[in-house]
């Protein structure tokens, strides 16, 4: 199936603090569109599981966030900037394992420092920005075949 | 084997999504760490947790799994069986723990 993206689409979402209950809805909503355009599952897949992923850390850690989106015949950018503590040590954070993840984030199974390396792994291009007191600002690009 | 093949033999609570027993199952994961389950599951696999909160439907629609076994006998929230009928996840219950449900499960899928 070719792909019937003929110009750019891009959009946003608004991300909550704690606010678990529609934690996803996001990434549900960027998957069915990806999935209509007829980009390939595995690649839509790992759009989902990045774009999860960056969602879930705003929920976990700041206050609120956004969530744009720009799709191109191309290739998705995804960028998630919130308003949380910022990351004192990015390539700590960057380790798999290393979480500074509050207690009731843990006990409902997140928080196993996975989450930045997921974002990593799904992504051709990632970027972290981020400053203590202010904020973290991820980005990441998946092509499209 | 189909999801329905696997309730019948294991002898699992169908919570949700009824129509998802049609789906082919190719094996399973067992964690109770949502981004474990994010980076290692897939397509197809059945998710064995003891995770019964409303973030388990997001994974299991993101990755597209079979569905849902929770243990344990684990009450499941209203609103997460709502959820997941909205999104077409099938959520399972049993009273056995992880490591008996997988072993079945397991004994059936090799």
């Amino acid at each position: 199936m070719s792909l019937n993206i003929k110009e750019t689409i891009d959009g946003s979402f608004q991300l909550v603090g704690a606010d678990f209950t529609h934690a996803g809805e996001a990434s549900t909503q960027l998957k069915q569109k990806l999935a209509e355009l007829g980009v390939p599952d595995g690649i839509v897949r790992r759009v989902a599981i990045a774009t999860f992923e960056a969602e879930m850390n705003a929920i976990i850690y700041a206050a609120a966030g956004w969530l744009h989106y720009c799709i191109t015949p191309q290739s998705i950018t995804i960028q998630v900037v919130d308003m949380g503590p910022g990351i004192e040590n990015i390539e700590l954070a960057m380790q798999e394992g290393y979480s500074t993840a509050p207690d009731w984030a843990r006990e409902m199974g997140w928080g196993a420092g996975m989450g930045l390396p997921n974002m990593k792994r799904n992504s051709d291009i990632f970027k972290i920005d981020s400053v203590v007191g202010e904020g973290t600002t991820v980005e990441m690009i998946i092509n499209f075949p | 084997m189909k999801l329905s093949d696997i309730v019948n033999k294991l002898s699992l609570d169908v919570k949700t999504y009824k129509d998802g027993l049609q789906h082919a199952v190719t094996g399973a994961y067992v964690s109770d760490l949502l981004s474990d389950v994010m980076a290692n599951s897939k397509e197809g696999h059945i998710w064995i947790t003891l995770q019964a909160h409303i973030n388990i439907v997001a994974v299991a629609s993101m990755k597209d799994l079979a569905g849902i076994i929770i243990i344990g006998g684990r009450q499941v929230p209203e609103e997460v069986l709502k959820k997941a009928d909205e999104e077409e996840i099938t959520v399972m219950t049993t009273p056995l723990s992880a490591f008996e449900i997988a072993g079945r499960l397991y004994q059936l899928l090799t």
